[in-house]
């Protein structure tokens, strides 16, 4: 038996997803007295892989196959299904992300498995087998039996605190065989966001919203983001007049983050645009209006112009921080 | 070429939702249903395809898994411009009892392009539409957020974690679409309105499948700490406050 967790990497180095599921899953583990054992793909150096190590996971399985260096979801699919049955694995984790919503619901067919996604805490009970997930876009919490032998999870991501501990991995190098002519998605082209925090991954974002009044007033939200190392994000209609870039846009029909702290800036908080940032740990609003609903989601506020507010936010940030 | 989209029936997205029966069920007394936001902008995605003659797009259907109860959110469907729509009579016990019913009719109609939504703004489930794709032993592409077919040949741009990919697929094929996919949900017109009427609702029984999961019962998220105010002449307090208190700076 085995609990299996499938990591993800990038240029080669882990995401910092990757050791939330190796944490989260070596919990699992432990739930269920047996091992965590990681799989990663890729071209990923030993030193790297040991990594894993540091949050409980037992056994690396590495796969670096140049046939797997694009992401076709029936490949990968075929080679994770693979790795769960040399592995006897009771319980197969995956991220909640791009990537992880893609293959899950696949293995979940192949193993007849059942499958709880966007989890995001360790399983209410092994027997049966109980998980807690989102429902109703963070409106309502679910209590979800898994009935079959085999479960699959995908976990929220943000939802899990890294756990470190004595290291004491092994690393295995196993070869799949992929069949090329089975892969029918092919990448043409491939642009990489350089250089900025992606908003799934940051620790912090800084939002704004119509209160924000033109895409010209940008600047000192940008500025106050930099200070904290956080990405910037923004609401629906801010992204639909093209004030920002659509990669930015949170909420039910954007992204679902769930970072340590959320600040919300002329934002009014529309239950739609909360789906996406409940999970967040922290909500600072700041907005003209003190009875915007965004103030009944966050536990410190500013009732003030964000013109005005954000140039001193930024100052005290520059003091505080000894900048 | 025929494109299906499969659209989920979901409560209104402002809907103060409540639980009954020991809080096993949602309390259904007065809530709106809507097409899922994400199968909206599928279907208007689907229709921009068929306007376009170039792309060879012939017809747009809908299918859907559900009671009558759900056929004024089909109507609603066709009223925007499905040509056609299907739906399996059977209340969508969880995510594979679902696909396992659309990968049934789909076997049955046969399409070039299945569009899912990433996920039912009312379970959350992210999961129907790959393994629907699975079930079919069709290849998908998730995270879609553009979606043309350029001189026969799909094209699509995906969302990865840290960028966009463009990538071809052959038909048919399943696309799980997201953010991106058309800008503004397409609005029945009143002649669409009327000509919805006359449109087949063309219905299945559903085949045996065992569900994979069952809800044991739902319940409400905790309630926040009510909101701390600072003054706004002295944001300076805030960032203590961020610092010092929630630790999170
Ligand atoms: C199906 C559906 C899905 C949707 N999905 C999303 C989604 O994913 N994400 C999303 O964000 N929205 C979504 N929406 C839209 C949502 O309903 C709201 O319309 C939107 O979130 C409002 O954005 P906003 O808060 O920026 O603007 P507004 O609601 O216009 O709020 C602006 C706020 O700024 C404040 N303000 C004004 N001036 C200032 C100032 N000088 N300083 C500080 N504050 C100021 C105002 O008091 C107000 O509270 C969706 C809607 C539907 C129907
Ligand atoms: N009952 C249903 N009937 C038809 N399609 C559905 C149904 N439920 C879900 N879907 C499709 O699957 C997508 C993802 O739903 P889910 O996996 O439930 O989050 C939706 O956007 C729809 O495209």
């Amino acid at each position: 038996m085995s609990v299996l967790v499938f990591t993800e990497n990038w240029d080669g180095k882990f995401k910092k997803l990757s050791f939330e599921l190796a944490s989260y899953a070596s919990k699992v583990a432990e739930m269920l007295n047996t091992n965590a054992v990681a799989l990663s793909i890729g071209n990923v150096d030993e030193s790297e892989l040991k990594k894993l190590g540091n949050y409980g996971v037992k056994k690396i399985v590495n796969i670096n196959n140049d046939a797997l260096k694009n992401l076709d979801d029936r490949a990968y699919t075929s080679v994770i299904a693979e790795i769960a049955q040399k592995e006897s694995s009771e319980v197969i984790i995956l991220s909640n992300n791009n990537m992880g919503k893609g293959l899950a619901p696949r293995l979940s067919v192949r193993l007849k498995a059942a499958i709880g996604a966007g989890v995001s805490q360790l399983p209410l009970s092994t027997s049966p087998f109980t998980v807690y997930k989102r429902a109703f876009s963070g409106n309502a919490f679910a209590h979800l039996e898994l009935k079959t032998g085999v479960k699959i999870i995908t976990l929220a991501q943000n939802s899990f605190e890294l756990i470190e501990t004595a290291n004491g991995a092994s690393v295995e190098n196993f070869s799949v065989n992929v069949d090329a002519s089975n892969i029918k998605v092919q990448v043409k082209d491939v642009q990489k966001q350089t250089g900025k925090i992606l908003i799934t991954d940051a620790e912090i974002v800084v939002s704004g919203g119509r209160g924000m009044k033109s895409p010209d007033n940008w600047e000192p939200l940008v500025e106050l983001a930099n200070l904290l190392g956080a990405a910037t994000a923004c609401s629906r209609p801010v992204s639909d007049e093209g004030w920002r870039s659509h990669e930015e846009h949170t909420g039910q029909t954007g992204k679902i983050i769930a970072p340590n702290l959320y600040f919300a800036i002329g934002i009014s908080g529309a239950t739609q645009h909360i789906a996406g940032v409940s999970s967040s740990k922290y909500i600072v609003a700041i907005n003209t209006d003190k009875d915007a609903p965004i103030f009944g989601a966050a536990q410190y506020g500013i009732i003030g112009d964000a013109s005005k507010v954000l140039p001193k936010l930024v100052e005290a940030v520059k003091e505080v921080k000894g900048k | 070429m025929k494109i299906l989209v499969c659209i989920s029936n979901v409560p209104d997205t402002t809907t103060k939702v409540k639980f009954v029966e020991g809080n096993t069920k949602l309390d259904t007394t007065g809530i709106q249903w809507v097409i899922n936001p994400w199968d909206e902008l599928s279907l208007t995605r689907a229709l921009e395809l068929k306007d376009d003659a170039s792309t060879g797009v012939k017809s747009v259907s809908v299918a859907h898994v559900g009671s009558i109860a759900a056929e004024p959110t089909i109507r609603k469907a066709l009223a925007i411009g499905a040509d056609d729509a299907i739906r399996v009579n059977a209340e969508p016990a969880d995510a594979y009892y679902v696909a396992s019913q659309l990968a049934e009719v789909i076997k049955k109609e046969q399409f070039d392009i299945v569009i899912c939504g990433i996920e039912s703004s009312d379970f959350n489930g992210s999961t129907v539409g790959s393994m629907l794709s699975e079930l079919l032993d069709y290849p998908s592409v998730s995270a879609v957020s553009s979606l043309k077919i350029e001189n026969g040949q799909v094209v699509i741009s995906r969302e990865i974690d840290g960028g966009k990919e463009i990538v071809h697929v052959s038909t048919p094929f399943v696309a799980v679409v997201q953010k991106g996919i058309a800008k503004e949900p397409r609005i029945a017109a009143m002649r669409g309105i009327m000509m919805a009427r006359t449109k087949p609702i063309k219905l299945y029984e559903p085949i045996a499948v065992e569900p994979l999961t069952q809800v044991v019962s739902f319940e409400m998220p905790k309630p926040r700490a009510s909101c701390k105010f600072v003054d706004a002449e002295n944001p300076k307090q805030l960032i203590e406050l961020l610092q010092n208190e929630a630790k999170v700076i």
